[in-house]
Order: structure tokens, then C-alpha cells, then sequence
């Protein structure tokens, strides 16, 4: 019973729940006893809310025993990425600066999941502020691949992906700056939705990089993550970056095929160090495209080998500058200091994880003065010219297929160095820096049995085409469990 | 070292000021939180004020609007696309560890001050123009306060909107710079722009000056005098700043780049930071702001609705209502008052009663008021244009119209009904006026005789007793004319 449920997914919990087939108590209650028998093994959770989550279920089961309409996401079980602020619920971005920090707030998204009905079950585990590709730089405890507990789950919103594979949520919110959906849900073997950036407002978000930063939906299914993104997305007046357009009907372009529609290959994401049987299973995902009726191209956008160089100029420049609120005086860990620069120092070397000092350190230099020119702004022109590649390239085709990452997840501590880890976010930076949106489906497994993923790359706000696209991959590849469901 | 003014005649200062302008919004620059001032500590905060984990700036165009006014009424040049930036720092009352302000894309740059100043004892008025740089909009920090070992942190002004108001090199005195202060401190309440209170910290001002041998053009080392928060300190604070450097230099030292904070209690200004510490603030563009744009509407509507300037007003009332340049000063200082006097000289429908009026706001209506603002005043424009008729139609004396005024303040009575309810009319008529005076030369024959003996001074004596007899109600020249006529004994 309880596995059933864990698996059944986001729209079909909700209808369930709406008709009264199950409760949102007995949904929650089921998820929660998977998380207490399972998650030691993975580390999925930093916080389990059990009160809390029983607590919403009950209201969302008053809500429909009293007529009222529960919302799209009733009872529906989900977990949050610990760099989302969650009003009342410890919110640590995975570092130890924030140890212990009770958010007085919700994010936007949060918010607008509790009032579709959605049941929050806790914080789940990522990359210190989410600066990370593996979940190892998270600053609590590791989080494991369900497929392979010897493997990473990927990074940043590792225990985003990991907990749905797993079946200790039927959705997540993660957050991708670099690819921090996409590839974890790639490693993880579940759908990952980095939608256009300004979709889903960033009130709540724990910035990372601004300009970058797109809270998003991971889910068992296409439809289960457009679902999500639905209630989430539209404009929010405290982010003045989210944008002022509807939330796109992308329930409505599930079925819609793909008859007709252009699909470009990249070139370059097939030239460099990418796996064979990553390769070959994009180019799998490519047939079955065609094989429903739509057309197959090769394209070319030429500056993506800067996009690695600018991106981690602009990301560290802009994490420095967004940490420097972790000061010790009004929230998170404060260090024991006679002298106030002292104080600063002693809080913020005491709370900062290595990869995240790295990343301030780097940033710090690319903003001194004197050479803001020479490393932000070139930085940024740069951005644009990767921005204008997509642009020439959605006036041939409507979709850009593409790999999620060079290879299926790699080994815990396999990546010995920071330069080794950031190659593997190569394919996924881009569409940040371009601002579009990109959603991670699986396409089959490699022979070591670990996920593989490919991503659909869509014009700005353009989310539906790009679900048209990732239905139909879905329908030829499905999504698979883990072995034993990841209790193994 | 010889005095100011003997320095002055050999070396000039080169002054430019930085204005810190509190803008008159109900609400934080990037946040809903409100604004106020002596509310408890931290009470008037969100999220965003905080800079919690999480949270985001969403731009009051209240405060654009506001500046904007500022920007218009200085003949800046508005840019229709601008940005805000980050500016780095640490410090306990900087939240987010960074300002959000302007860096290389301010909302207004080139615009100039009028300062309106007498021409010498009673020369023509000069208008002069102290240019501006630029002008910026950006956020207030909170407020440290230190208690023995520990210190609080009240962020209560944090995410305020200030305007910074940034001039060129261009004022030469202490006592210039002071008066540009003026200027800009009426400029601004005039636009409704800020409230301008200084002992609130509505209005701050940083000062970089320098001095230079006479006939020099290179500009000599700067120094920035930092925390001069009202107008005598402005002046006192620049006027001890060139006195430190002129003593330097003449005993051959050279001035060092420096950042000063001016201790008003000790009258001297003590080094704060050197060059070398002089902060690298990393500016960039703030990625969650977009750039802030100006669209024809805003703008139309800035201008449609700006009212007249206080330097034009002050030339208006020394022209067209013959006031000195100083009362006319005085009248202009704040709008509300000069807006008083310009309903009063509507109300009274002729302008030659414009100087009576001012002198009766000058000398009675602001010694009443106290201080208080005139909106207070029970007394209004209509009211006061009535009282000082009555006395230009001879309806009753200046002497009397004082005491209406009194009576008026105290029961808000209209002057006409105050002067019938009392028989204050004045004595015009002759055949009264004559027996009164009849009356008082029977009664006092010595001193009649000593007058008529020569002793002419005594006629104010006799004028004096007839003022006495009738409540102050005859009319002052007809009894002085009437008096000397029969004490002439014709």
C-alpha cells in the first residue's frame, strides 16, 4: 500500500485524494514511514516535518469533507530544497552559517504549493547554497544515488532528485543556477523542469547567483512536473525579476504531440569528452521524436565552450556579493570575537564551507575595482553571445535536444578536483545563462544500469513546446524505479 | 596665523558638497515596510529591510517620482534608463553587507542649485548656480549605538530612500557652502521631495574640501569632512577643515587624502580612514533590480505638477510686492508661509497691501506661531487680507488692528465682526475728534501754557491723553493735525 503510493505520482495522488480514494493523511502518513525506514541509507532529508505535514494533510482532508476545493496538488506529498525558505521549518541552504535558522517566511513557491493543496514533508539536502554537482558539498551529511548508493545523486538539488527516485515524495522543488535540476535529475533517472528565468518568482529563494538561480519542479513524470510548475509559476510583485505573464497551460500540451515540430541536435554537445551511450541514447530520444511525426536537425551554437568560463565568472561574483548578508549579526551561526572585524571573519570562516569560500574568493576578485571589465562585464558579453546562439537557432528549429551531461553519475570522491567537478555541469550552464527553459527527462538506462538523461531546450516562456517534446520521450523511455524502489 | 579673512585673501577653497536627501515615502525604497521615525527599534522592518536569506528588493516608485522632482527642479538631465548597483561593505547597520544605490548610471546628472543672494547693501539680487554632478537615488543604512562593551542595532532607517545630491567643486566659502545648504534644504520641502528635518537625520551632508594658492587651477589634496548635520556646522566644520589645511600647507606639509569626522561638541575634526584605507566597494549591477526606467507619463506628470521655485518666488516678492530682500527671504524660506502670503494677496484682490500683510505675518502671525507651522494658524489668508484692509480704509488703526489680531488668533473671529462687537472702529469724525481734544487742553492749562511758551514737544503729551481717552480708537493723524490747530489757538 504505502509503496503503491509512493510511486503513484503527482496527478494521480491529487486525484485520488480529490476523490476521496485515499486521504491526504493517509498519503502523508504513508510517505512519512518510507522516509523513516529508508532515508538513513540515502540522506535525502535534512528535516523531516512530521507534525507539520500531518498537520496540512488533516487541513487539506477538512478542506474536502467540508466542500471545499482542495486545490490541483491535494495531498499531495512533496519536499522542499533546503536553499527554499519554508515559514516555521529549519531553512539551513545546507551550510552551517544558517544552523539552526527558522525561516519567519515563505517562499512564493512554497506558499503557492500549501495553497494548491500540496503537503510539505520536509528540507531535503543539496550542495552548500547550492554551489555544488554532487551533494557532497553539502555541509550536514552526503546524500546517495538510489541507483547506487557509492554514487552521487548529483548536484546541487541532489536530495531533490534522489527523494523522488526514491519514492520519499511524489514531487520536489529543486533550484538550478548551472544545471542543478537538470543534472541530478539526469543522475536520479526522474524528469527536472528548469523553467524560463523570472517564470517562478525567487521570493524565498536563498540566492545563490540572481541572474541565474530558477526555482523549479522534479517529479516521476512529465505531467507530474507540469503540474507543479503550474501552481508555482507567474508573476510575484516581491521579485522584481519574475515576469508578468500567466502561468503557462502545460497540462493542456501533454498530448499534443510533436507532429511537425523542429527539433535541432547541437553540435557541439556531441564534439567534446561525451560518453558513447549517453550519446546514443539522446540520439535514441531523437528517433523516437521522429518517430512521432517530428523533424530532425543539426544546429550549431558556437560559443558554448564559454559558457563554463563566463558562468563561473558571473555565478562567484554574484554569490559573493549575495553572501555577504552571512555576517553574524542578525540570523545563523555567530562566532565568539572581541573586535568586530574579527567577529566577521571568525563567523564566516567557521560557517562557510571550502567550495563556497572558493566561490567568494573568486567572485570577490572579479568585482575589485579595476576590473569589473575585464572579468564581469566581458563576462556578461559573452552571456549575450550565448544567448544569440540560441536565438539564430530557435529561428530554425522550435526545440534543442540535447545531453543532460557527459556521463551517468559519477563515483562518491571521483571528482578530485574543483575544475573536474565543474566540467561535469558542461551542457547545462548555457541555458541559464541564456535564460531559457530546459527540462531533464530520462532516456533509458547505460549498462551499468544508472539513468541517463537527455534536455529539451525551449524558446523563452515557450515551457509547452518543450513538455510536447518531453511527453513523447516519456512515452518511449518511461521512468523506472530504482531497484528495490532505492530501499535496497 | 592670522585670521580667516586674511587667509582668504591668499588661498581659496575649493568646496563640494554631498547631500544625503531622506525622501518623503511612506513606505522603504525596496520594500513595503513603512517609515518612520522614533518608532522602537526594529519595529519597523520585513524580510527584505533585514536582508534574511531569501529575500528580494522590489523597487517604491514613490521615491523615483520624488526624485525626479528634484531632478526637474535642478534642470538636470534625467536619464530614461538607469540602474541601481551593489556597493560592498561590512558593517552591523548594512544588512544585505551591501547598499543598494547608483554607481555608473545615476537617475539625474548636470543639473545646478539656484542660490539667490543679496548684491552687497542694497544692490541688485544675484541668482548663482552651484552645479551638480549628479543625483542618485539609494537605500539609508540603520543605526549603530554603542553602550560600554556591546552595541545595538536598530534598523529602523535601513532601506530608507535617500537621494544622494552631489555637487561639482564649485563653492569657494564656508559661508557658501552653507547657504547652498539653505537652498537645497528649501528647495527640497518646497517639492514636498523630503520633510528635511536635519535633527532627524533627514538631511546629511559630507563635504570635500581642498585649498589652492589664488590664480592656481590644479586643484590642491582633498579631504572629506564627514557627519556635518546641520547648517552652522556646515560652516563651522568647512571653515576649521580650510584653516587645518592652509596651516599645513603654509608651514610646508602637504594635506593627506583623507576621510574626517567633524566632532560637533569638540569644534574639531578628527582623521577617520587614510587613502589607503579607502574601501574597494565592488560595484556592480544589481541582478535583481531591473534598470528603472523614466516613461514620458511619469515624467509629464512630474512636470505638470511642480510648483514655483524658491528662488523665482523671492525675486517675485521683492518685485511685484516690494518686500526687502530680507523679509522676502524669510517669507520664501518655506512654501507654506510664501504660500500664505500670496492667498492673502488674492484674498485682499490688491497687491499694494501685500507689504502691509507681510509685515503683519513677519511681526506678529510668526511671533505667535512660535515656531509651529502656519497651517496651525487659526488666523487664514482671507482673515488676515480683511484686518489689514480695515486698517488701509481707515476702518481702524494699526494700534487697534494689533489687538484684533489678538482677539482674532484667540477666537477665530472674523476682524470685521471683532471690531463692531468692541466699537473698535476708529474716530474719524471731526466734531468728536474736536471736543475730545477741547476736553483734554481744559483739563491740563500748565501744560498748555509751557506748549504755547514754546515747549512743542509736549504735542505727542496731549495726543497721547486723547489716544487715552478714547480706548486707543481715534485716529492717530486726524488728533495730532486737530490738536496742533487748537493748541495754535486758532
Amino acid at each position: 500500500m504505502s509503496d503503491e503510493l509512493a510511486f503513484a505520482g503527482v496527478v494521480e495522488l491529487a486525484r485520488r485524494v480529490r476523490a476521496k480514494e485515499v486521504s491526504a493523511r493517509e498519503v502523508a502518513d504513508a510517505f512519512l514511514s518510507r522516509i523513516d525506514a529508508h532515508d538513513g541509507a540515502l540522506g535525502t532529508y535534512l528535516v523531516v516535518d512530521h507534525d507539520g505535514a500531518r498537520a496540512q494533510a488533516d487541513a487539506v482532508d477538512a478542506a474536502i469533507a467540508g466542500g471545499a476545493d482542495p486545490g490541483p496538488l491535494a495531498g499531495v506529498a512533496m519536499a522542499v530544497k533546503d536553499v527554499i525558505v519554508t515559514e516555521g521549518l529549519v531553512t539551513t541552504a545546507a551550510s552551517k552559517i544558517l544552523a539552526g535558522w527558522v525561516p519567519p517566511y515563505d517562499a512564493t513557491a512554497v506558499a503557492r504549493l500549501r495553497a494548491a493543496g500540496a503537503v510539505i514533508l520536509g528540507k531535503l539536502n543539496c550542495d552548500e547554497f547550492a554551489m555544488g554537482s554532487s551533494n557532497e558539498r553539502s555541509a550536514w551529511k552526503p546524500c546517495r544515488n538510489p541507483w547506487d548508493r557509492d554514487r552521487v545523486p548529483g548536484g546541487s538539488s541532489g536530495g531533490s532528485a534522489a527523494a523522488v527516485a526514491a519514492g520519499l515524495a511524489a514531487a520536489s522543488l529543486g533550484t538550478d543556477t548551472g544545471g542543478s535540476i537538470r543534472q541530478p535529475a539526469a543522475f536520479c533517472g526522474v524528469v527536472g523542469f528548469k523553467p524560463t528565468y523570472g517564470r517562478v518568482s525567487r521570493w524565498g529563494a536563498i540566492a545563490f547567483a540572481s541572474s541565474l538561480d530558477q526555482i523549479g519542479p522534479l517529479a516521476r513524470s512529465v505531467g507530474d512536473a507540469a503540474r507543479v510548475l503550474e501552481v508555482i509559476a507567474g508573476l510575484d510583485p516581491r521579485d522584481s525579476t519574475s515576469i508578468d505573464q500567466p502561468a503557462p497551460a502545460l497540462e493542456a500540451a501533454l498530448a499534443a504531440g510533436v507532429a511537425g515540430l523542429k527539433v535541432g541536435l547541437p553540435r557541439e554537445y556531441f564534439e567534446g569528452s561525451i560518453d558513447a551511450e549517453v550519446a546514443a541514447a539522446v540520439h535514441a530520444a531523437g528517433a523516437a521524436l521522429v518517430a512521432a511525426g517530428a523533424e530532425l536537425c543539426e544546429v550549431s551554437l558556437p560559443h558554448t565552450r564559454y559558457a563554463l568560463p563566463a558562468y563561473y565568472v558571473i555565478a562567484p561574483a554574484e554569490a559573493a556579493s549575495n553572501l555577504a548578508r552571512y555576517d553574524g549579526v542578525r540570523f545563523g551561526h555567530r562566532a565568539t570575537a572581541r573586535e568586530l572585524g574579527d567577529m566577521y571573519a571568525t563567523t564566516r570562516a567557521e560557517g562557510f564551507g571550502p567550495e563556497v569560500k572558493r566561490r567568494i574568493m573568486i567572485g570577490t576578485y572579479a568585482l575589485r575595482a579595476g576590473y569589473y571589465d575585464a572579468y564581469y562585464k566581458k563576462a556578461q558579453q559573452v552571456r549575450a553571445l550565448i544567448k544569440r546562439d540560441f536565438d539564430q537557432a530557435f529561428e530554425l528549429v522550435d526545440v534543442i535536444l540535447a545531453p543532460t551531461t557527459p556521463t551517468p553519475a559519477f563515483a562518491i570522491g571521483e571528482k578530485a578536483t574543483p575544475l573536474d567537478m565543474y566540467q561535469t555541469d558542461v551542457f547545462t550552464l548555457a541555458c541559464n545563462l541564456a535564460g531559457i527553459p530546459g527540462l531533464a527527462v530520462p532516456v533509458g538506462a547505460a549498462t551499468s544500469g544508472l539513468p541517463i538523461g537527455a534536455q529539451l531546450l525551449g524558446r523563452p516562456l515557450d515551457e509547452a513546446t518543450v513538455v510536447r517534446a518531453g511527453a513523447v520521450i516519456e512515452a518511449a523511455f518511461g521512468t523506472k524505479r530504482p531497484p528495490a524502489g532505492g530501499a535496497a | 596665523m592670522t585670521d580667516l579673512a586674511t587667509v582668504l585673501e591668499i588661498w581659496e577653497p575649493v568646496i563640494g558638497l554631498e547631500v544625503h536627501i531622506q525622501l518623503a515615502t511612506e513606505s522603504k525604497a525596496f520594500s513595503a515596510s513603512a517609515t518612520g521615525f522614533g518608532a522602537p527599534p526594529n519595529s519597523l522592518t520585513d524580510p527584505t529591510v533585514l536582508g534574511l536569506p531569501g529575500a528580494l528588493p522590489s523597487f517604491n516608485v514613490r521615491a523615483l517620482e520624488l526624485a525626479l522632482r528634484l531632478g526637474v527642479a535642478t534642470g538636470s538631465k534625467i536619464r530614461a534608463r538607469c540602474r541601481f548597483a551593489r556597493k560592498h561593505y561590512f558593517y552591523p547597520d548594512l544588512p544585505k553587507g551591501y547598499q543598494i544605490s547608483q554607481y555608473d548610471e545615476p537617475l539625474c546628472e548636470d543639473g545646478a542649485v539656484e542660490v539667490m543672494v543679496a548684491g552687497g547693501a542694497s544692490g541688485p539680487l544675484e541668482r548663482r548656480k552651484v552645479r551638480l554632478q549628479r543625483i542618485h537615488l539609494e537605500e539609508d543604512a540603520g543605526k549603530n549605538t554603542h553602550h560600554g562593551t556591546s552595541s545595538l542595532v536598530d534598523l529602523n532607517r535601513a532601506g530608507v530612500p535617500l537621494c544622494e545630491v552631489v555637487t561639482l567643486p564649485d563653492l569657494h566659502s564656508a559661508a557658501d557652502a552653507a547657504e547652498y545648504m539653505r537652498a537645497l534644504h528649501r528647495l527640497v520641502r518646497y517639492l514636498g521631495v523630503s520633510e528635511g528635518d536635519m535633527e532627524k537625520g533627514q538631511l546629511r551632508c559630507d563635504a570635500n574640501v581642498s585649498v589652492r594658492r589664488r590664480g592656481e587651477d590644479r586643484l590642491g589634496t582633498r579631504t572629506e569632512l564627514k557627519n556635518i548635520n546641520s547648517f552652522r556646522f556646515v560652516q563651522k566644520a568647512i571653515e576649521h577643515e580650510i584653516g587645518r589645511q592652509v596651516r599645513i600647507l603654509e608651514d610646508g606639509g602637504a594635506v593627506e587624502r583623507e576621510t574626517r569626522l567633524w566632532d560637533a561638541s569638540a569644534g574639531v575634526s578628527q582623521p577617520m580612514r587614510s587613502k589607503e584605507e579607502i574601501a574597494d566597494y565592488r560595484y556592480f549591477p544589481d541582478p535583481d533590480l531591473p534598470p528603472l526606467t523614466v516613461d514620458g507619463a511619469t515624467m509629464r506628470k512630474v512636470i505638470t505638477t511642480m510648483p514655483e521655485l524658491p528662488a523665482p518666488k523671492l525675486e517675485r516678492f521683492v518685485r511685484e510686492y516690494g518686500l526687502t530682500f530680507d523679509d522676502a527671504a524669510t517669507l520664501t524660506a518655506e512654501r507654506e508661509l510664501a504660500d500664505f502670503l500670496d492667498a492673502a494677496v488674492r484674498a485682499a484682490g490688491n497687491g499694494a497691501l501685500a507689504r502691509p500683510m507681510a509685515s503683519f505675518m513677519l511681526n506678529e502671525l510668526l511671533r505667535v506661531l512660535d515656531g509651529r507651522p502656519i497651517g496651525q494658524s487659526p488666523v487664514t489668508p482671507v482673515a488676515l487680507a480683511e484686518l489689514v484692509g480695515l486698517v488701509a480704509s481707515d476702518v481702524i488703526s494699526g494700534k487697534i488692528a494689533k489687538d484684533v489680531f489678538t482677539s482674532m488668533w484667540e477666537t477665530g473671529d472674523a476682524a470685521r465682526v471683532i471690531v463692531e462687537r468692541d466699537g473698535l472702529r476708529q474716530i474719524s469724525d471731526e466734531a468728536t475728534l474736536r471736543s475730545m481734544c477741547e476736553q483734554i487742553i481744559a483739563d491740563n492749562p500748565k501744560q498748555v501754557e509751557l506748549y504755547r511758551a514754546g515747549k512743542e514737544s509736549l504735542l505727542g503729551f496731549f495726543v497721547g491723553l486723547v489716544m487715552k481717552a478714547s480706548d486707543g480708537k481715534a485716529n492717530p493723524g486726524l488728533t495730532t493735525e486737530l490738536m496742533k490747530k487748537l493748541l495754535a489757538g486758532s
